[in-house]
Order: C-alpha cells, then sequence, then structure tokens
C-alpha cells in the first residue's frame, strides 16, 4: 500500500500515541483499563478506596485543557448540534456505553490493543450505528 | 501515588484528545460521515493508540501485579452478548447525533463550552438511569 507522507494527519497520530501513552501510564502503574465511560460510570458505584483514582483521572482530563493553553491556542471547536439534540445524544451515549460497558477509549482502544473480540465486535457496531446516525441526519432527513 | 499516576494519565490523555482534533465534534462527525466529506483523523488516532496500547497490554499480560503493586484488573468477560450489542448500538447513535464521546465531553466540558456542559450532564444522567436500573434487576 502506498502512503503519501504528506497526507499523513501528524498531529493526529502524535494525539493518538499520546493517548496510548497515557492507556499504558494507567495500565502498568494503577492496573486499570482507560476507559473513559468506565472511569466515570464506576464513581457511582460508590466503593470505598475505588473512588480517588477515578476522580484524579477526570480532573486530569479537566486540566490537560488548562496545560494545553497555557503554551498554545485551543484548536477550533465546532457544535453544531442544537441543546435538545445534545442532550438526547449525551443521554444515548450515557446510557448506552454502561449497558455495553465500553466506548471509544474502552473498546476502542484499550480492547482493540489486547486484542478483544468482544471488544472489536463493540466498536464496529458503535462505528456503523455512529456511520448509520450521520447518514441519516446528513443526508436523508436534512434537519 | 496511585491518585498522581491516574491524573497524570487524565492530563496525558486530554492533550492527547486536543492535540489529535478529536476534541473538535466537527472532525470526529466529518469521520462519521463517510458519503459526505470523509475525514480520516479518527483512524489514525486510533492506530497511534492501538500501536502504543498493542506493546502496553503486551507487558502488562506478564504481570499479576501493576508497579504500584495493585492488581491487573483486565476484563475477563469474553462473550459477545445482546447487552454488549445493544448498548453499542445506543452508543453509535448518540455518538453519531453529536460527534461526541465520553473522553472530548469531559475534555469539552474543561473548556468551559455550555454545549459540552449539556451533553455531559445529560451523559451523566443516562449512566446514573442505567445505573439504578442496574440496582433493581
Amino acid at each position: 500500500m502506498y502512503i503519501n507522507l504528506n497526507s499523513v494527519p501528524w498531529h493526529a497520530v502524535g494525539g493518538g500515541l499520546m493517548i496510548g501513552a497515557a492507556v499504558a501510564l494507567l495500565l502498568l502503574f494503577n492496573g486499570r483499563i482507560a476507559g473513559i465511560s468506565g472511569i466515570v460510570g464506576g464513581l457511582y458505584r460508590m466503593q470505598k478506596g475505588d473512588i480517588g483514582w477515578r476522580v484524579t483521572f477526570i480532573l486530569g482530563l479537566i486540566l490537560s485543557v488548562v496545560i494545553w493553553k497555557f503554551f498554545f491556542v485551543l484548536p477550533e471547536i465546532a457544535i453544531e448540534t442544537n441543546y435538545t439534540m445534545l442532550a438526547l445524544a449525551g443521554f444515548l451515549v450515557g446510557y448506552g456505553t454502561r449497558l455495553g460497558s465500553g466506548c471509544t477509549s474502552g473498546h476502542g482502544v484499550c480492547g482493540i490493543s489486547r486484542r478483544s473480540p468482544r471488544s472489536i465486535a463493540a466498536t464496529i457496531v458503535f462505528m456503523l450505528a455512529g456511520f448509520m446516525t450521520v447518514y441519516l441526519i446528513r443526508h436523508v432527513f436534512t434537519f | 501515588m496511585i491518585n498522581f499516576m491516574a491524573l497524570l494519565s487524565g492530563v496525558v490523555f486530554g492533550l492527547g484528545i486536543i492535540l489529535s482534533g478529536m476534541v473538535n465534534p466537527a472532525i470526529v462527525l466529518a469521520f462519521l460521515d463517510i458519503t459526505g466529506n470523509w475525514d480520516s483523523s479518527l483512524l489514525w488516532v486510533m492506530g497511534g493508540a492501538v500501536a502504543v496500547g498493542f506493546v502496553a497490554f503486551a507487558l502488562a499480560k506478564k504481570r499479576t501485579n501493576s508497579y504500584l503493586g495493585l492488581s491487573m484488573q483486565i476484563p475477563a468477560v469474553t462473550k459477545i452478548d445482546s447487552r454488549l450489542l445493544l448498548g453499542s448500538l445506543v452508543f453509535g447513535v448518540g455518538w453519531g447525533i453529536a460527534g461526541i464521546c465520553p473522553g472530548p465531553a469531559v475534555v469539552l466540558a474543561g473548556t468551559g463550552s455550555t454545549d459540552a456542559l449539556v451533553f455531559l450532564i445529560a451523559m451523566l444522567l443516562g449512566m446514573n438511569i442505567y445505573q439504578n436500573l442496574q440496582g433493581r434487576g
């Protein structure tokens, strides 16, 4: 396969490598899977001794914005979805990731990294569902 | 130290989400729009992340305890059941509507975006309702 190196989005690859490094840190030091829906969702169980690391990880995600802004300007962020659809989307993402035990990070990155057939199946399903949804919204119903 | 490593992992994860462009829902939606003006960025992000993750999990497999002496909590479930498939389907529909998944949702909320806060609060509500139904069932 021929890949034109000028067409490779290197910032995407670099960001991906950093996400992989974050996965490696949490896995090798804490023995945990860096799946965001699992880390956030686990807070609802309120298990003693299982809260601190979840909270600090989430704080880290938020802190990354502050650190980024200290050195660079945030990239352009465009959200064109209205509040009603954002709320619906958020609800489906929250409920769906808990029912399906994972999201883009837990199944998509960690699961594929450990070649889990379960995570590979989940990733195929949520990607296909995402493709279908965008197709319907942008090209069929166009609302 | 456990909490510090989690904080560090969160920071690196978040910086990766920002650098990769995945913090911008428009880029994620452009990846999901396969019949439109398709943007391959998300695939490159996953490729980069999996390349490092692959090595990390290979190292983890040889260990029973983490470097900090905690047990390795790697999922043992292998069954592909209806919960997994239905949950992933519901998640994918929500992801397709807004182009936001849980990681970027938290990072976006960190930027102070009201849009992101609406999404995040609804997401937490969805998780809460799942948890409550679980507890009863």
